[in-house]
């Protein structure tokens, strides 16, 4: 960014820039607008959601990172907050949502149950979202404090300030990267947790036994 | 301090004198009346008769490898009197491979619901019935999960989802 500091010469060979007349990328400038005024989704299920309100409220105060105007409707949003377990009725909603929100759009994963499912390692609960949905910032906690998230938010704008682009070529560019280890191995956790759980083992022949 | 229920022997009587002796057992002043599963709906019409016109709730347990457990599901329906504060419990037992008793729904209309639940995570069919859809679990689901052969972590029905990544969006 070049400024043109008054009382400053003219090099021989740049271009002289009068008063008040600030250069820049327009991606920095798009970023710059984005990351300052995320209005984000509250897509709260659990106690998670406690915090997000506590997060928006006075003493937290959100709005000091420009993050306080929290939309009902995804159509106004451009930052998801999953905050809270999503269980396995709710995740076609919540994909739902997810795709009836505008470009360009964000998503944190809040708390433990959201990233992972948490201690709910049940039938009906889905063990983390980033599974069917992209995420780009997690938080740990069970609930986090609201500390913890607005540092999330702060990292996510500096991500979108950093790797931001108008066109949105960024998103392209995480579509490319591997999928994250711990999905790729998601699908053999099943077979994995029978031969090594008795219960799971007693259950499964007890099934075979009567079939 | 909570009481103890209002003693039913006067209903218990009716009952025996209607039905013959049922095995009933009794509890810190909670009476269990244990009724074998086609007699069902005409005892606990017999019970509305007798007064007990709310019906506070529908359940079951599922006694797979339980010691002593002649039958597999147990049902429980709690049943109380709002003029007398009169309580009852009653079982019906019912097994495997068609668990089925008849719907108590023209009964108390309470059971609508309640009902819905047993047949989602049990899979006990209630006969006649006006709309046995599931209550909790999504409509495409095809286990029912509180039985005990189900595993806990489930049979990979909440990895079945189709993945959204940013081209989709």
């Amino acid at each position: 960014m070049a400024l043109n500091m008054p009382g400053r010469q003219a090099m021989p060979g740049k271009i002289e820039l009068p008063e008040n007349v600030v250069v820049s990328r327009l991606d920095e400038l798009a970023n710059w607008c984005r990351k300052n005024s995320l209005w984000p989704m509250p897509f709260a299920t659990a106690c998670c959601g406690i915090e997000l309100m506590a997060t928006g409220a006075s003493k937290h105060d959100l709005a000091r990172f420009g993050a306080e105007v929290f939309r009902f409707s995804p159509r106004q949003c451009d930052l998801m907050i999953v905050a809270g377990r999503v269980v396995m009725k709710m995740l076609p909603v919540l994909q739902r949502i997810w795709q009836q929100m505008h470009e360009p759009k964000w998503c944190i994963s809040m708390g433990a149950c959201a990233s992972t499912g948490g201690v709910f390692d049940t039938y009906a609960v889905v063990q983390g979202i980033d599974r069917f949905i992209p995420v780009d910032m997690y938080v740990p906690g069970c609930p986090p404090r609201p500390e913890q998230l607005i540092q999330a938010i702060i990292d996510l704008q500096d991500k979108i300030q950093r790797e931001g682009t108008i066109t949105g070529r960024e998103f392209d560019t995480s579509q490319r990267q591997l999928r994250k280890r711990a999905l790729v191995e998601a699908d053999q956790l099943l077979t994995l947790d029978a031969a090594r759980n008795p219960v799971a083992q007693r259950e499964l022949s007890a099934a075979a036994h009567r079939t | 301090m909570p009481h103890d229920p209002p003693a039913i022997d006067d209903v218990l009587a009716t009952v025996t004198e209607r039905f013959g002796a049922l095995e009933s057992t009794v509890f810190r002043g909670q009476t269990s009346l244990i009724v074998p599963e086609p007699q069902s709906f005409e005892v606990l019409s017999h019970l509305k008769e007798q007064g007990f016109d709310l019906l506070v709730d529908v359940s079951c347990v599922d006694y797979l490898e339980y010691r002593g457990a002649k039958q597999r599901y147990g049902l429980v329906y709690l049943l109380a009197s709002t003029t007398t504060n009169q309580r009852i419990t009653v079982r019906v037992f019912v097994d495997d491979p068609e668990p089925r008793v008849r719907s108590v729904e023209p009964l108390w209309r309470a059971a609508d619901w309640l009902e819905r639940e047993v047949w989602d995570l049990f899979g006990i069919h209630f006969a006649g019935h006006p709309d046995l859809r599931r209550l909790v679990m999504p409509e495409e689901f095809t286990a029912h999960p509180l039985r005990k052969d189900y595993p806990l972590q489930g049979r990979g029905e909440r990895h079945n989802f189709p993945v959204i990544t940013r081209d989709h969006s």
